[in-house]
This record gives C-alpha cells, sequence and structure tokens, in this order.
C-alpha cells in the first residue's frame, strides 16, 4: 500500500516592537533573568494589560502580505493551562475571532507548478517564560525560570494541512520567513526562536479521503531540521502502520543528533484549554480605513519586486531572485541603478564585488562601507574610459578598505587609464622587442600566443593602458 | 442532573483542586443549576445578536511601543517561593 502524508504548519514569528504585547517592559534580548518584569508579565494579581498598538498594526500587514481578510472585531481569549514558565495559569491568545483568516501564499518547489497553501488563521499571542535546567546555585536539581520572555508578543500562523512533502513545507517556510522578515516585523533569527516551527503530520493510503491520526512535532528550529523531522515522522507512520500498530496523537519532540522524533510524555494528557473570552481585554475592532492605511504602508513584496526586475529593468531571472534575497539587498541595489542607470552592470557588481567583499568581511549589506552612489561614481569613471574595468576592482578595494571616493583613488594612484597611442604603442615595440620568439611564431599562424602579448602590455602598464586600444594597435604591429 | 460527580472531578483535576466527597456533591448540584438557568435563555430569539464577550461596551484599548522601566530584581523576585541566582526555581521540569 502507498502512503499520502499530509503536513500542516503553525509557525511562530516573535514580532519586532520594542516593548512586550501587554505591558511596557523591554524586549531585548539577552537581559539579566527577570530583570525585565513587571505585575502584568509576573502575572500578579490584579494587574491589567494593555495592548500594545504596534503588534496590531504588525498583524495587520502579515494578514495582508499573506492574502489573508482581516477581521472586524476580534477578541482575546484565555487558554488555560498549568506549566511553571505560565506564571498567569492561562496564556493570554486568541481563539474564536482571530486579527486575520482565510489567507494563502503560493510556493514554488523546483520541477513542480506553483503551489497554493491555505493559511487557516493568523493569530496575536503572548510568549511564555524561559526555563533553564541545572547548574542553578542552592537549586538542587531544580529548575529556573526567567519571565523576561514572557508576554512577548507572537503571530500565529495557521496552514491548512495543504502540504504533501517535506520539500512543500520547506518551501511555505522560506517564504513566509521571507514575508515577515521583508515587512520588517520579526527579525528572523531562529536559532534565538524568533521563528518557530510546529509541524502536524499523518499519512493515509493513496486515494483515501479520510485523514489519517497526526503527530505534532514541537518546536523544530531550522529549515533543514524541519525537512528531517518530518521525513523521519512520514517514515515512523508508514512503518508503524505497515507492522499492524497505529499512529496515536501526540506531541513528538525532533532531537537534531539523532534525526529522529520521540514522543513528549509531559504532554500526553490529552489537553483540555477551556478557552473564554479575556475579561481584561476589550474587544478590538478594526475599521475598513484602518486596513487600507496598512496597505498603503505595505513595502513592494518580494514576489512583485522580482518580477519587477525581470520586467522593468531586463534582469534575468536568476540574478532578480539573487537581488530580492532581501529587502536591504534589493534596496542597496535599486538606488545605485537609480544613481548608475545601467541595471544589468549594476546587478553584477552587486552580485560580484559587493558581495564578495561583504562575505570576506563578515559583514551584511548594510553595513557596507561603500554606498550605492560611490559605486555608480566608481561605474562612471569606467563608462567615460576614466579607468579600465580591471582597474576599477582595485578602486574597488581600495574604496572599501579607505571610504575615499573613486575619483580620489584613482588621481591619489594615478590609475588613470592611457589610452593614448603613442604611449602604448612605446610599450608594445619595446615588449615585441624582447620577444622576437613569440612575433614569429604568431606571424607563422599561432595566433593563440595574441592573448600572451596582451598580458605583456597591460602588466607593463600595471593595467592602465585601454584594452580596446591595445587590442587594436597590437594586431596591426604584430601583422608587421 | 447534567453534572455528575466526575465532571465535577475532571474540571477539579484541571484547576488543580483537591475536593471533598461533600464539596463535590455539593458543586455537582450548584453547576446544575447553573446550567439549567442558562438553559432557560435559549428559550429567547438571539438571532443576530453578537454574542456578548464582555460586560462593558468598550472597544480598542491600546499602548503605544513605548519601553516603561520594570519592577526590578529585587521586587520581581521578593515574593518567590524559591530562588536561585535570579531565577525562580521550581521542581525540575522534565521533557
Amino acid at each position: 500500500m502507498k502512503y499520502q502524508p499530509v503536513i500542516g504548519l503553525e509557525v511562530h514569528v516573535q514580532l519586532k516592537t520594542d516593548t512586550k504585547i501587554f505591558c511596557g517592559c523591554s524586549t531585548q534580548f539577552g537581559a539579566e533573568p527577570n530583570s525585565q518584569t513587571c505585575p502584568v508579565c509576573l502575572g500578579l494579581p490584579g494587574a491589567l494589560p494593555v495592548l500594545n498598538k504596534k503588534v496590531v498594526e504588525f498583524a495587520i500587514k502579515a494578514g495582508l502580505s499573506t492574502n489573508c481578510s482581516i477581521t472586524p472585531r476580534s477578541i482575546f481569549a484565555r487558554k488555560n493551562y498549568f506549566y511553571p514558565d505560565l506564571p498567569k495559569g492561562y496564556q493570554i491568545s486568541q481563539f474564536e475571532d482571530p486579527i486575520c483568516q482565510h489567507g494563502w501564499l503560493d510556493i514554488k518547489v523546483e520541477g513542480q507548478e506553483p503551489k497554493k497553501i491555505g493559511i487557516t488563521r493568523i493569530h496575536m499571542e503572548e510568549d511564555a517564560g524561559k526555563l533553564v535546567h541545572g547548574e542553578l546555585s542552592g537549586s538542587g536539581d531544580g529548575s529556573g525560570v526567567d519571565l523576561n520572555r514572557a508576554c512577548t508578543p507572537l503571530l500565529e500562523v495557521v496552514s491548512e494541512p495543504d502540504l504533501r512533502t517535506s520539500d512543500e513545507a520547506v518551501s511555505y517556510l522560506k517564504q513566509l520567513h521571507g514575508i515577515v522578515t521583508w515587512l520588517g516585523i520579526c527579525d528572523g533569527n531562529m536559532e534565538e526562536g524568533s521563528f518557530r516551527c510546529d509541524a502536524n503530520v499523518s499519512v493515509m493510503p493513496i486515494g483515501s479521503e479520510k485523514l489519517g491520526t497526526r503527530a505534532e512535532i514541537k518546536n523544530v528550529n531550522s529549515f533543514k531540521f524541519v525537512k528531517q523531522a518530518i521525513e523521519y515522522e512520514i517514515q515512523r507512520q508508514i512503518d508503524l502502520i505497515e507492522d499492524g500498530g497505529t499512529v496515536i496523537q501526540e506531541t513528538r519532540l525532533f532531537d537534531p543528533n539523532s534525526g529522529k522524533t520521540r514522543s513528549m510524555r509531559s504532554k500526553e494528557e490529552a489537553h483540555d484549554y477551556r478557552y473564554f473570552p479575556d475579561p481584561d481585554l476589550v474587544p478590538l475592532v478594526i475599521n475598513q480605513e484602518w486596513v487600507e492605511r496598512s496597505r498603503q504602508e505595505l513595502p513592494e513584496l518580494p514576489d512583485k519586486r522580482q518580477q519587477r526586475f525581470i520586467d522593468e529593468l531586463g534582469l534575468p531571472l536568476y540574478d532578480a531572485e539573487v537581488l530580492n534575497g532581501s529587502r536591504v539587498l534589493a534596496d542597496y541595489f535599486e538606488a545605485g541603478v537609480a544613481a548608475h542607470g545601467n541595471a544589468k552592470l549594476v546587478a553584477n557588481w552587486v552580485m560580484g564585488e559587493i558581495t564578495r567583499a561583504l562575505n570576506d568581511s563578515g559583514t551584511s549589506i548594510e553595513f557596507s562601507p561603500v554606498t550605492p552612489s560611490q559605486l555608480a561614481e566608481l561605474l562612471k569613471l569606467v563608462d567615460k574610459g576614466t579607468i579600465s574595468g580591471k582597474i576599477a576592482k582595485t578602486v574597488f578595494d581600495e574604496m572599501w578598505k579607505s571610504g575615499k571616493t573613486p575619483g580620489a583613488i584613482v588621481e591619489e594612484h594615478g590609475l588613470v587609464q592611457v589610452s593614448d597611442c603613442s604611449a602604448i604603442e612605446g610599450i608594445i615595440d619595446e615588449i615585441m622587442a624582447a620577444n622576437a620568439g613569440q612575433v614569429e611564431e604568431f606571424r607563422g599562424g599561432k595566433e593563440k600566443v595574441f592573448g600572451f602579448f596582451v598580458g605583456q602590455v597591460m602588466k607593463a602598464s600595471k593595467g592602465k593602458a585601454n584594452p580596446s586600444v591595445v587590442n587594436e594597435l597590437l594586431i596591426n604591429k604584430l601583422k608587421g | 442532573m447534567k453534572i455528575s460527580v466526575v465532571d465535577v472531578e475532571q474540571v477539579a483535576r484541571l484547576a488543580r483542586l483537591e475536593l471533598t466527597f461533600e464539596e463535590k456533591e455539593l458543586f455537582a448540584t450548584q453547576m446544575d443549576a447553573i446550567l439549567d438557568y442558562v438553559e432557560k435563555l435559549k428559550e429567547l430569539n438571539t438571532e443576530g445578536i453578537i454574542p456578548t464577550s464582555h460586560a462593558v461596551p468598550m472597544e480598542n484599548a491600546f499602548r503605544e511601543d513605548l519601553v516603561m522601566p520594570s519592577i526590578g530584581l529585587a521586587k520581581a523576585l521578593a515574593n518567590a517561593p524559591g530562588r536561585s541566582d535570579n531565577f525562580f526555581s521550581v521542581p525540575k521540569v522534565i521533557e
């Protein structure tokens, strides 16, 4: 019997606000444990949570960018359960009427047609605190609770069970990750848990209408692990069924070391969260005007921008994809095009020299010492024939190191291209005299040695000779 | 009776409450009475009425995203039943 895997994803997106969702405590990462807390996020009796407006604005942007409709009136609910990292004994979340509903994303998997993946809902909620184990002074073998993260704003994005393979799941996640980082609402750091994923996986016989029992794999924190975890889980369930067993509904944890998932005993108890509307938080009403205002503020999304680079700037698909790898990179490129005009030339430099220099120095594009307008200035020097394309790379390296303008560097180092025929002729004559043997070879029909002469002339001129003038003069002289 | 002692035990367990048998019976009777009362509301026509989530007719209470001072470690941990370093200490949590 052949099986059809069915996968749905729940993604927690940590929002990049300065303060928590219901209080003014800072969300800065890495502070002393419990130093960023107050009565609200400590869950002290009588404290009143008040909604951070920015969280709502971010949620609307996420919804609009994933083709969701924005719920005109949404409410917050209490999700009740006991766990040491949850000080109130309930998490403030949304249950009925979440802020965004019924969206979709288009995913592309190599060798497949684009596919539409439904998004059931996006809701706002607070994060829990952090538990640490072992190595605490005077605690024996107890655990420690740090509530700095408690009340940090999250969006939970729930997909429909529309995904069929681990590759589709990864493609969906990358797409979503790209959108939230592009919008600037999440820093996208998966290792620090700013973008984390739970995967619901089940299998059913091919042709069956009835979904199999699903297992939920918790907190997988990289694209690679998501792929591994889903593939392992699919095979585990198939093996189990083939051996005559049945899959049980449970929560499982992925272990990156073994590449396996295992049952989480602590979560075995069937949950009954007893959701009810949180009386501390009044309903959230979002009118059409607010939605439209947010829509106006949306940046151009990666998909659209990529298409525009192809249609309007005439770039090949590959270039358009690479340059849209991040919003800042695309911004840099466009600023360069605005200052120079030749999109393909600027694209080559951004994907070539700039990317290489960034990698070598471990810098990211927003900290590039060479600004887009300086890059354009450099390329204009090449256009005018002031310097050769080859020298431009030397000048670029110097700009990167010193931060000086290209004009100043060219002048300082005497790098102006030599296009003067008599000067170049002088060099050619010397080289031909010194390499009489090769001259004979060339004249005897071995045209390959032409490259040797070009190299020698460029070397003797320290790269400053204008290559097209060199070519022309050399041909004439060699043919004698 | 719609609510049995077993139902009360289930709710008590979720709320981490320990009840005597007398309490369970008492609460079962009381909860039953509450449900009966709610049942009565079904007699009314509620078509087109939005479910009430809040008793006060208010909406959209926001704060701006501005950092306010936290209360500080000393106060935050003052009432902790157990403390180690700057953590609240709790019995070991196993995953």
